[in-house]
């Protein structure tokens, strides 16, 4: 029994939360769909936890699903890379679950909330699938699962906000042209070389050499992709989405999906088409790294001028996005380094500050700056988790923003690029003034005297600090996970080195 | 006193600091107890600083490390004589500083007092991690924290003056700590592959000599805290903070973090022979020069008495600076010397300054007329004080300006004496009016006063508290003290390595 469950741990990792889905939607009540979902929740991060364990040494598993041969069959192909990832989407799941309890019972009606847990699964299950899969379609057929579920979990922010709905809308319009384009980069692909199989695919690519239809697959995909993560300046469906959603599917959203896309993108620049493919080059350096460095400073300054703290995080967001697809183009060792390390540290902190801002919401009604003035007094937990989260996104030693800023400045100074180098520690004090906008709003204002506000109920302040002393802890303690990085990065490389050679 | 070893020493001194932050908010509702706690905890940690001196000059090197944050980039701490200065600057005026706010806030009826206290003691804890830290990394973290801890101080009135002040305060230390102190150490890092302070330096073979100066500016203006032109507009902007926070700000903690900083970059980083053989640092020296002069003028025409005080440290700092720059022994220890003297001398203006505000409200130097018949121990105090910053005998601040001067003629740059016997001058344009208004002026026979009011004038004193005239009168006693203790400060400091070591065989 045991053993059978070891060796099939990479298929449980999906189908577990897949099965529990349609569950939670048959009994459609509240409570008992939370506890299943908490539940599975905690399965996938032991399931996640375990093939860390196993792949942290450099090991790979491939999973044959019904035990098909690829390039035929789909595999699941678990390296050091997605286990990390793998790790980050089922933790953030596991911290987010005892948040959603309270949130959601305010913000969405009973009779919803069943299906609200079964939407919430869903995500995560596709989330889990595109990072675990090593077939290049079978990551389409995830991202639609865990996007169309997001659309409709966005879209359960009508309760408090009607404009959520045409967040949602939005957000379905462009993110199904994203995946449009990104199934005919597939499909071009396919017509190039003949496989759907990421390996494969790599392996026939150096066989049959460079030709246009593969510029164009490359194009397609980069596009597709790139609308996902939130690339400037395919970002617009960002900022509405992230605002107008509940609380905690803002926490999840922002710590999960796309970080999963940053994933997807680096295992088809890197696993697929190699480090050393011409084409790809050129278009990282004259296309990805402007890009990058434009969202860097200008998502930041559109963040400095928000009027509500759930949207400056999402602009931030967006920054930060800029700052992983940076790591990337810079096409180093220590550059992918720095883009997957900052996966998870982004992940730790924007889900603690989304966490923060539910918490508001929960609270005060709003999480309009200006409904927020001398919080720190009646709502000092909360408020303490946000000077952590934004030091953190600003990058100060002692939080895992510091980490993720000191490889990535390394990395840029490795290959001489010194306007780079400046261009990200001058991008970081952009933060430094939005950041600094809501502390000085929270501790430095007198609260408005009809102000009722109070602490947030334990059950948010608990996972908040989970996650705020996580921010600390791996600031910190970054050797474990500067190790996985930095074994994920190695990864990638050598197998583009195996695939060029 | 209990024997203690040198590693647990140092995690005591960094840590009564950290711990009592728990007791403050614990009696938060018990006012006594609150801030007897900060005075216990002050003069405890000095206690154990004292000890780790006897250590020291025992000839032990007390370190530990604590743990690794990054592969290869350990928080760890290590005592030289430079840092032991610092640490003993730092926690012995943490004892006058706490004395004095109890007294100085009470009077004010500030509010807010439990989160003072808090964030007065993490500052005192981030400058003895700063002074005791074995590495760059260490450094720069405990740097950030005592920018962040000191940022609510700043702020503490909670007005918009306050709040646009903090907003420069925080502005300009973070972003030249980002964007120049960070990159400097990260490019240190990718150079050298080490980050661990080394006497003589490690630079030495690693960066190209022609970049060496680029990577001492970084370091320079990096490290804003040492309030360097142009980089020195936060510390005017600071002063709208409550007077225990400048005194915190320009002689306990921060500034002297930014001086040290330098200090120790000069002679662990780069090495005092190798910028004195590279030439590396000679345009700090003119810039630090012009700083001093440009300083002392703009404090000439300050009326308000914290805002010459403020632009009076800018000048001051740049000659820790320029011993730092000038490259030489002397010029070391000087600066080093400078740290001492200054500190001492200007916390007791600050608290005279203090004092005079919460006796009379005036902040203003034109309106101090005749105050010094009717606060005789405050300006008595503050004359000693001022002499001292002047550099004139017998006073404290002689000694170090004596030795600036001889690391300048050392280093055979004569001008430099001229830049420091000028801006001596300046000095007494700025402070010594002052002075003579308090005790020599007529006083002012205000509308208020023309009654009963003003016949008493002159016979009666309108002191501060006790609790803010105690303290300010004990370092005054300081000033006058160590012009005899100056020995063995200078043979202590003579200790600071200026070659690399030689390799034992």
């Amino acid at each position: 029994m045991i053993d059978l469950i070891t060796k099939n741990l990479p298929a449980l990792q999906v189908v577990i939360p897949l099965m529990a889905a349609p569950i939670c939607a048959i009994f459609n009540r509240g409570r008992l769909a939370w506890t299943i979902a908490f539940i599975v929740a905690i399965v996938s991060f032991a399931i996640s936890a375990a093939l860390l364990s196993q792949t942290l040494d450099g090991g790979v598993i491939s999973y044959h699903l019904g035990g098909w041969a690829p390039p035929i069959g789909i595999e699941y192909r678990v390296d050091v890379l997605n286990a990390f990832v793998l790790l980050i989407v089922s933790g953030i799941a596991v911290v987010t679950l005892p948040y959603a309890v309270k949130s959601v019972a305010q913000e969405i009606p009973q009779e919803k909330q069943g299906f609200f847990y079964t939407a919430l699964l869903l995500c995560l299950t596709g989330l889990l699938g595109v990072t675990i899969t090593g077939d290049a379609f079978n990551v389409f057929v995830f991202l639609e699962i865990s996007s169309l579920s997001t659309y409709a979990l966005v879209a359960t922010g009508a309760e408090r906000n009607r404009r959520a709905l045409t967040a949602a809308y939005n957000y379905l319009i462009m993110g199904t042209v994203g995946a449009t384009f990104f199934v005919i980069g597939l499909g071009l692909l396919y017509m190039a070389t003949g496989t759907l199989n990421m390996v494969d695919l790599a392996h026939q690519i150096t066989l049959r050499g460079d030709s246009r239809m593969l510029h164009m697959g490359f194009a397609f995909v980069l596009v597709g992709i790139g609308l996902k993560l939130a690339m400037f300046p395919l970002h617009l469906w960002l900022p509405n989405a992230y605002t107008f959603a509940p609380s905690a599917v803002s926490v999840f959203i922002s710590a999960t999906s796309t970080k999963v896309a940053v994933y997807v993108l680096l295992r088809f620049m890197f696993g697929i088409f190699g480090f050393d493919y011409a084409y790809q080059q050129s278009t990282l350096q004259y296309v990805l790294l402007p890009l990058a460095l434009l969202a860097m400073f200008a998502a930041s300054l559109v963040a400095v001028f928000q009027t509500d703290l759930k949207r400056m995080l999402a602009y931030s967001s967006i920054a930060q996005v800029g700052y992983m697809l940076l790591g990337t183009a810079f096409m180093t060792q220590t550059g992918v380094m720095a883009t997957v390390i900052h996966l998870f540290n982004h992940a730790v902190t924007k889900a603690t500050l989304f966490m923060v801002a539910g918490a508001f919401v929960y609270s005060v009604g709003s999480s309009k700056i200006s409904d927020l003035k001398g919080l720190g007094r009646a709502m000092p937990w909360t408020s303490a988790a946000f000077v952590v989260g934004g030091l953190s996104l600003i990058g100060i030693p002692l939080t895992v923003g510091f980490v993720s800023k000191w490889y990535l400045v390394q990395a840029a100074l490795e290959l001489g690029w010194w306007p780079i180098a400046a261009a990200i520690v001058l991008s970081s004090l952009i933060a430094v003034a939005y950041v600094w906008r809501i502390v000085e709003t929270l501790y430095l204002h007198s609260p408005s005297p009809d102000s009722k506000a109070k602490e947030a109920p334990l059950a948010m302040i608990i996972p908040m600090w989970v996650l705020a002393a996580a921010t600390v802890y791996f600031g910190t303690h970054a050797a474990l996970t500067s190790a996985a990085a930095s074994r994920a990065a190695s990864t990638l490389i050598s197998a583009s080195n195996i695939i060029w050679q | 006193m209990i024997a203690i070893d040198g590693s647990t020493g140092i995690l005591l001194a960094i840590g009564i600091p950290l711990i009592v932050t728990l007791f403050i908010a614990a009696f938060s509702r018990m006012p006594n107890l609150r801030d007897a706690s900060s005075v216990i905890a002050a003069v405890l940690t000095f206690l154990v600083v004292l000890d780790l001196l006897g250590m020291v000059n025992a000839g032990q090197t007390p370190s530990v490390s604590l743990f690794e944050v990054m592969p290869g980039l350990v928080i760890s701490f290590s005592i030289e004589p430079l840092g032991m200065i610092f640490a003993l600057v730092a926690s012995g005026l943490w004892i006058p500083a706490a004395i004095y706010s109890i007294g100085y806030m009470r009077a004010e009826n500030e509010r807010h007092l439990t989160r003072f206290n808090i964030c007065y003691a993490l500052a005192i804890s981030a400058a003895i991690g700063i002074a005791f830290s074995a590495n760059l990394f260490t450094l720069f973290i405990f740097y950030e924290v005592l920018t962040v801890s000191t940022y609510p101080l700043v702020a503490h009135k909670q007005t918009d003056e306050a709040r646009r002040g903090a907003r420069t305060y925080l502005a300009i230390l973070m972003s030249t700590s980002i964007l120049f102190l960070l990159t400097a150490i990260i490019w240190t890092w990718s150079a050298t592959g080490t980050l661990d302070f080394q006497p003589g330096g490690f630079i030495a073979g690693h960066v190209d000599p022609a970049l060496v100066p680029v990577l001492l500016a970084l370091f320079a203006f990096g490290i804003g805290k040492a309030a360097l032109m142009p980089f020195h507009r936060w510390l005017p902007s600071a002063m709208v903070a409550p007077t225990p926070v400048s005194a915190l700000l320009h002689a306990v903690a921060v500034v002297k973090a930014g001086v040290f900083t330098m200090l120790k970059v000069g002679v662990y980083v780069f090495g005092v022979d190798y910028l004195s053989q590279t030439d590396a640092s000679q345009w700090l020296v003119w810039l630090a020069s012009a700083s001093i002069l440009i300083a002392s003028i703009i404090a000439l025409t300050k009326d308000d008495l914290k805002a010459r005080l403020a632009y009076s440290t800018v000048s001051q700092l740049s000659y820790i600076t320029l011993g730092m720059a000038m490259a030489t022994q002397m010029g070391i220890i000087g600066g080093t010397m400078h740290i001492v003297t200054h500190a001492i001398g200007k916390i007791t203006l600050f608290m005279c300054a203090g004092a005079i505000y919460v006796a009379t409200h005036k902040k203003k130097v034109s309106e101090l007329d005749g105050l010094g018949r009717e606060m005789p121990f405050t300006f008595i105090a503050f004359t000693i004080a001022s002499i001292s910053i002047i550099g004139l005998p017998p006073f404290a601040g002689a000694w170090s300006k004596m030795y600036l001067m001889l690391g300048a003629a050392n280093s055979g740059q004569l001008a430099l004496i001229g830049v420091l016997l000028v801006s001596s001058l300046l000095n007494i344009a700025y402070l010594m009016p002052i002075v003579a208004r308090g005790f020599f002026a007529p006083s002012p026979v205000a509308a208020h006063s023309l009654g009963a009011a003003a016949a008493d004038d002159g016979k009666r004193w309108r002191e501060a508290p006790f609790l803010c005239v105690l303290p300010l009168c004990l370092t005054a006693l300081l000033c006058i003290l160590l012009v005899f203790e100056i020995g063995p400060l200078y043979e202590f400091l003579l200790h600071i390595p200026i070659l690399p070591e030689v390799p034992t065989p």
